[in-house]
């Protein structure tokens, strides 16, 4: 029965075809929302052949999961996203649909909201239950800002980064409803090939530590010392824009409110001034370490640790002492 | 073959500020910015750059800069124009003040003048406007304009009526294409908008400008907004500093290290 309290989550899988952990974040958000609104958790996964990861996924906590099965959904192509899940959504009306903000949930989320004519809200850093409506919370202005938002109208769609939810832990199998995918006949955009970075290192997202260099670095040299620090704990070196736009380090190393939002144990953050926009992926980092030589650079305001100095000078004895330390 | 560029430019306050320029009142639930100039939204500046690049290599491009806003500073569009457009669309009213506008409603006081421009081959856009974050104009023009649109572009290619772009991936990068008419999202890898010249500049005010108010358009922004918002206030993401005072930088690095060990973060 549709409900209007219901909460729908859009869930994305991993390569290997296993809910992302940021779904099973959404799986965690989405149950509370429900439970504050009086409403029901569902699950719906667009994809192909996703029979175990609908059990997989089931056993977080949803009423329900709703399969729809295509190999057409095989890639996101938002020309078959777009009228499959609207399709889907047409005569639910849910009160939420909450999404990841990841590339595809960026992409989807305004689509399907205008499609659907649905308020959004991307990129929340918050989501409530509240006063019997649903709170969303976001930075504007760079990060300069945080502003918390409702819906005017009766559906409201939010794109969510990570750690907002907490996955919960798996427990008893949902019911998995498989639903018939309404592909369209007709579609324009055309999907032509991937090129993927090869990286042999640690994933940004997941590092326990990252060492991320600003405009103070100087060069592409300077990232190999970055890169030296940050394979001691095995962690991933990431970048300001700056050095992204200058190609001393590659696009996806961007930390930010364009690029990666992390929250490592430990943050470096080497030649970085401390830019909202740069802040707003990193602040809830563990412990934040700055190396900068301006002693009033903003980055030692939101530093546990810093030092005050030239990082070339600074980051050799530091990643020496570090190393036999971790030797020790 | 001629092709009709429209890029969307948006007056934003200088996102590069210090954050102390953005004073947010949480009573009003406003962000007031203070000592700092207006400029176009980054992202639209790399829209207007891969606009000029592909007049640089499709041919006959004409481009045609869209801004609606209040209070448009005309400086900063001529600088904007200056770099390589070849004619503008003003949408000055207090009704358009972006703080009133949700992303619904921007988009369709945008559709409402492409409309009024008429024909078109491409629309370009930033990924996102440094005020509002949000991602969400574009696709949403696209959608009341029935076109198709592709996002996050880091390059951007027109042939055979098609546009052509490498979208930016969390890992690499996605090659996707549409037919024109077409709207597409720039993101910042396609490069810095180039300076005009100070002769491109003095040239550029001769070039055709179209001012608009909101009584010119067939649109009525009240009641278009489907997201308000009932709270505002300041981050808090301040810390206490631990500073390592040290006889020179190398003795800091290594105090820096020991220190981390004794608090047991590494
Ligand atoms: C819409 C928009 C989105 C953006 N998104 C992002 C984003 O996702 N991520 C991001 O990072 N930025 C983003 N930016 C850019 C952001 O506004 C800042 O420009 C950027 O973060 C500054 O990078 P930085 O700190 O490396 O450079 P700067 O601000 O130039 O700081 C360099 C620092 O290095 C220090 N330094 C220089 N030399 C040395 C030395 N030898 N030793 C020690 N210290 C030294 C200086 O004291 C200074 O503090 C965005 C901007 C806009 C408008
Ligand atoms: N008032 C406006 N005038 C011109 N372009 C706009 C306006 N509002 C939004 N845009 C365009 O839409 C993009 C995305 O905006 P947003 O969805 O607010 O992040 C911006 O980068 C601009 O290119």
């Amino acid at each position: 029965m549709p409900d209007q309290n219901d909460i729908y989550i859009i869930a994305e899988l991993s390569e290997e075809k296993h809910p992302t952990p940021l779904t099973l974040e959404l799986m965690g958000l989405g149950k509370e929302l429900a439970a504050g609104m009086g409403g029901d958790l569902h699950a719906v996964m667009p994809g192909e052949g996703m029979e175990a990861a609908a059990v997989e996924l089931s056993r977080y906590g949803a009423s329900g999961i709703f399969v729809l099965d295509h190999p057409a959904l095989c890639d996101y192509n938002p020309d078959i996203y777009l009228p499959v899940l609207e399709g889907f959504f047409t005569d639910r009306s849910p009160r939420a649909i909450i999404i990841s903000h990841t590339s595809i949930g960026a992409d989807l989320g305004p689509r399907l909201a205008f499609a659907l004519g649905a308020g959004l809200v991307t990129d929340c850093v918050g989501a409530r239950a509240e006063a019997g409506e649903i709170r969303l919370v976001r930075p504007v202005y760079g990060g300069n800002a945080l502003a918390t938002l409702r819906a005017t109208t009766d559906t409201v769609l939010a794109t969510l980064r990570a750690r907002v939810g907490s996955a919960p832990s798996p427990s008893g199998e949902s019911e998995v409803t498989l639903v018939e995918a309404a592909v369209p006949a007709e579609i324009r955009i055309g999907l032509r090939g991937r090129e993927r970075a090869v990286s042999a290192e640690c994933p940004l997202e997941e590092a326990a530590v990252v060492v991320t260099g600003g405009r103070g670095i100087g060069g592409a040299d300077g990232f190999e010392q970055l890169r030296e620090l940050a394979r001691l704990f095995g962690g991933a070196v990431g970048a300001s824009r700056p050095p992204v736009d200058s190609g001393w380090a590659p696009t996806t190393c961007q930390v930010g409110i364009t690029g990666k939002v992390v929250a490592p144990d430990i943050y470096i953050a080497v030649a970085i001034s401390g830019s909202s926009q740069h802040l707003s992926g990193m602040s809830d980092s563990g412990k934040v370490v700055a190396i900068n030589k301006d002693p009033e650079a903003y980055i030692f305001s939101v530093s546990d640790y810093g030092v005050v100095g030239d990082w070339r000078q600074v980051l050799p004895s530091f990643t020496a002492r570090c190393r036999d330390i971790l030797n020790e | 073959m001629t092709l009709h560029i429209v890029v969307l430019a948006k007056q934003v306050p200088d996102p590069e500020g210090p954050p102390t320029s953005f004073e947010v009142d949480p009573e009003e639930r406003r962000v007031t910015v203070r000592g700092i100039p207006p400029v176009v939204n980054p992202f639209d500046e790399n829209a207007l750059e891969a606009a000029i690049k592909l007049k640089e290599t499709v041919g006959e491009v004409t481009i045609t800069l869209l801004s609606a806003g209040n209070g448009i500073s005309k400086a900063v569009i001529l600088k904007a124009v200056a770099a390589g457009a070849d004619a503008s669309y003003l949408v000055d009213d207090p009704a358009f003040d972006p703080a009133s506008l949700d992303s619904h409603a921007s988009a369709a006081v945008l559709a409402a003048v492409i409309e009024r421009i008429g024909d078109y081959d491409l629309i370009l856009c930033g990924r996102q406007a440094a005020d509002t974050n949000a991602g969400q104009v574009g696709l949403g023009l696209a959608h009341l304009l029935h076109i198709p649109a592709l996002t996050v572009a880091q390059s951007v290619e027109v042939a055979d009526g098609r546009a052509v772009v490498k979208k930016v991936m969390p890992d690499g990068y996605e090659k996707a294409e549409a037919p024109l008419p077409a709207l597409i999202t720039v993101s910042g890898e396609i490069g810095d908008l180039r300076y005009p010249s100070l002769a491109a500049i003095k040239a550029a005010k001769a070039l055709p400008q179209t001012v608009l108010a909101a009584s010119d358009l067939d649109v009525d922004v009240s009641g278009l907004s489907r997201v308000e918002t009932v709270a505002l206030e300041a981050p808090s993401r301040e810390r206490s500093c631990a500073l390592i005072e040290a006889d020179g930088p190398e003795e800091a690095g290594r105090m820096l290290a020991e220190r981390l060990r004794e608090d047991r973060v590494i």
